[in-house]
């Protein structure tokens, strides 16, 4: 799996939440427990607030593979943070059985 | 307390002729009723099955599952440009010609001709019979007249849509005063899409229901906001800006005041991070005027219109210039397909589609606390221990919403009822 640019090297114990669908990120988050969901946001979270201008430098036309590997590992933090700031637990409350599936989305 | 003015009449409901009678749910609970609907309904009215960015070029082509009309529909670009609707079928013995795999899964693709699976009857992209396997034994089989069955399509602003009624009102004009409104809207622009699919254990009606009212939203997802946010939405409720109705059609335009927050306290860190959330990105693309029929009461704290064209398509305009279609596809009277697609301005860098990213996944976490509601809800009507419901102003949407289904399945059984007597013969006029 490729590396992150060097000033994301904080999430590289998180790189296997680099992941290319959005039902690839949601299933890892129900499958993971608050402790888990939790240590990705704290690292995550502080880089998306210091490194915004980096990202807004990143075009999506022929990205390269390590800024792929940063903007997946960032939609997955997009996914994390409802349990970590909204729900404290992996899955939305009084959801039940209920799912959305992801037919249609752009790649990256 | 109100916030918005109401028209003279002193309600929505009232200034729109509408009874403010507690409304019942038989409409909801009943495979008669829903046999109705299918006839009186999904076999009438223009019904929007995709957009015209699914055909980028000759051959390109889509199937769309329509229960509610019983049949499967072949939308195909053909090579002059334009756009043909046909049933999914084949001519020889009605097996179903374009599919995968799973018969009921939906395909789209590129295509010169379709070759039915069966016997390899082909067909060309205007549905001409153009091979016939074997044709020497067949019996002065005339290929003309076994092409594909029509259908009639139309595009509205790149909609395209499909009717079985043999004697259809143009769209445009079915489309009405609200559609005349949306019309220059740049939808062509907003070419980002992500698309979801669930399948619901709801009455399709049920689901237009929760999306044509905002009255549950500070309480049903009361969490997605802040703790002092949220307290401040239960204590105010939800009153819209404004709504309107027009022939079957309907719309609410409300407030929204997250986009951007006037307190960045108000909202969720990865919001702040992003500078984004349920309303989409604060800042969206500069996209020039909006078109007469948005934000219709030119409030100045507007953030979203819901329109929703009869029957099953919702059309949401968002203030920072991104839109969403939510489409109920019935499949039994107690179970629907629902789609929504969000569509934005293709990003320009790895932090629009972020901050894109953050709007779909909003919608995905409230869309499941609202589609588990509904099965819930379904579920006690089904037990008829109720029979009357009180709806309130906030939602004449769906007041009205009901009363045209109930309206177009009477105008159906009246008609048919009609024809039926017609054609009796004396022979039966007794039995
Ligand atoms: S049913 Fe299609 S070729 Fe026979
Ligand atoms: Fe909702």
């Amino acid at each position: 799996m490729a590396a992150f640019p060097a000033q994301f090297a904080a999430l590289e114990p998180y790189a296997d939440w680099a992941l290319p669908s959005e039902s690839n990120r949601y299933a890892k988050r129900l499958a993971s427990n608050m402790d888990e969901l939790r240590a990705f946001y704290d690292t995550a979270m502080p880089l998306l607030e210091s490194e915004a201008d980096y990202l807004k430098n990143v075009s999506l036309d022929g990205i390269s593979d390590e800024d792929l590997n940063l903007l997946r590992c960032l939609e997955a933090l997009v996914t994390v943070s409802f349990p970590v700031e909204a729900w404290h637990q992996p899955y939305v409350p009084d959801s039940g059985a209920a799912s959305i599936d992801v037919v249609v989305e752009p790649r990256p | 307390m109100a916030h918005f003015g109401k028209p003279a009449a002193g309600s929505w409901t009232e200034h729109f002729g509408l009874s403010t009678e507690p409304i019942s749910y038989g409409d909801s609970i009943s495979p008669e009723f829903y046999a109705l609907e299918q006839e009186a309904i999904f076999k009438r009215t223009w019904l929007n099955v995709g957009r015209v960015e699914q055909l980028p070029k000759a051959g390109s082509f889509f199937t769309k599952q329509l229960d509610a009309a019983k049949t499967s529909v072949l939308i195909v670009k053909n090579r002059d440009g334009v756009i043909k609707a046909f049933h999914n079928m084949c001519r020889h013995r009605g097996n179903k010609l374009a599919w995968q795999d799973f018969p009921n899964e939906e395909i789209a693709g590129f295509s010169r001709q379709f070759t039915c699976k069966y016997h390899g009857w082909r067909y060309d992209l205007d549905g001409k019979l153009v091979f016939v396997q074997q044709e020497q034994e067949f019996f002065d089989l005339d290929k003309e007249r076994f092409g594909l069955a029509p259908i009639s399509v139309d595009v509205w602003e790149g909609f395209i849509f499909v009717t079985f009624n043999p004697d259809p009102q143009p769209l445009k004009e079915y489309m009405g005063k609200l559609g005349a409104g949306l019309e220059g809207y740049p939808f062509e622009l907003m070419t980002q899409k992500h698309t979801y699919r669930s399948e619901i254990g709801s009455n399709w009606k049920l689901f237009i229901d929760a999306f044509m009212e905002f009255y549950h939203a500070p309480v049903l997802h009361a969490q997605q906001a802040t703790d002092e946010e949220s307290r401040k939405l239960q204590e105010h409720g939800y009153e819209a800006l404004h709504y309107d109705i027009d022939g079957p059609h309907a719309m609410v335009s409300s407030w929204g005041g997250m986009a951007p927050p006037k307190d960045l306290s108000m909202v969720k860190p990865i919001e702040r991070a992003l500078r984004s959330g349920l309303f989409g990105p604060w800042e969206g693309p500069d996209i020039g005027e909006l078109p007469e029929g948005v934000n219709p009461a030119k409030s100045k704290t507007w953030g979203i219109d819901s329109f929703l064209f009869f029957p099953n398509f919702m059309l949401l305009i968002w203030k920072p210039n991104w839109y969403l279609t939510y489409h109920y596809w019935p499949t039994s009277y107690n179970t629907h397909v629902f789609e929504t697609s969000l569509y934005f301005a293709p990003p320009r860098n790895a932090y629009e589609r972020l901050q894109q990213e953050l709007a779909v996944v909003t919608f995905k976490e409230y869309g499941l606390q609202d589609a588990n509601t509904l099965e819930a809800t379904q579920t006690m009507l089904q037990s008829g221990a109720v029979t009357e419901f009180p709806l309130c102003d906030q939602e004449v949407m769906l007041r009205h919403m009901h009363t045209v289904c109930r309206d177009y399945v009477e105008k159906h059984k009246s008609d048919s009822g009609a024809v039926l007597a017609g054609t009796a013969s004396p022979s039966n006029k007794g039995a």
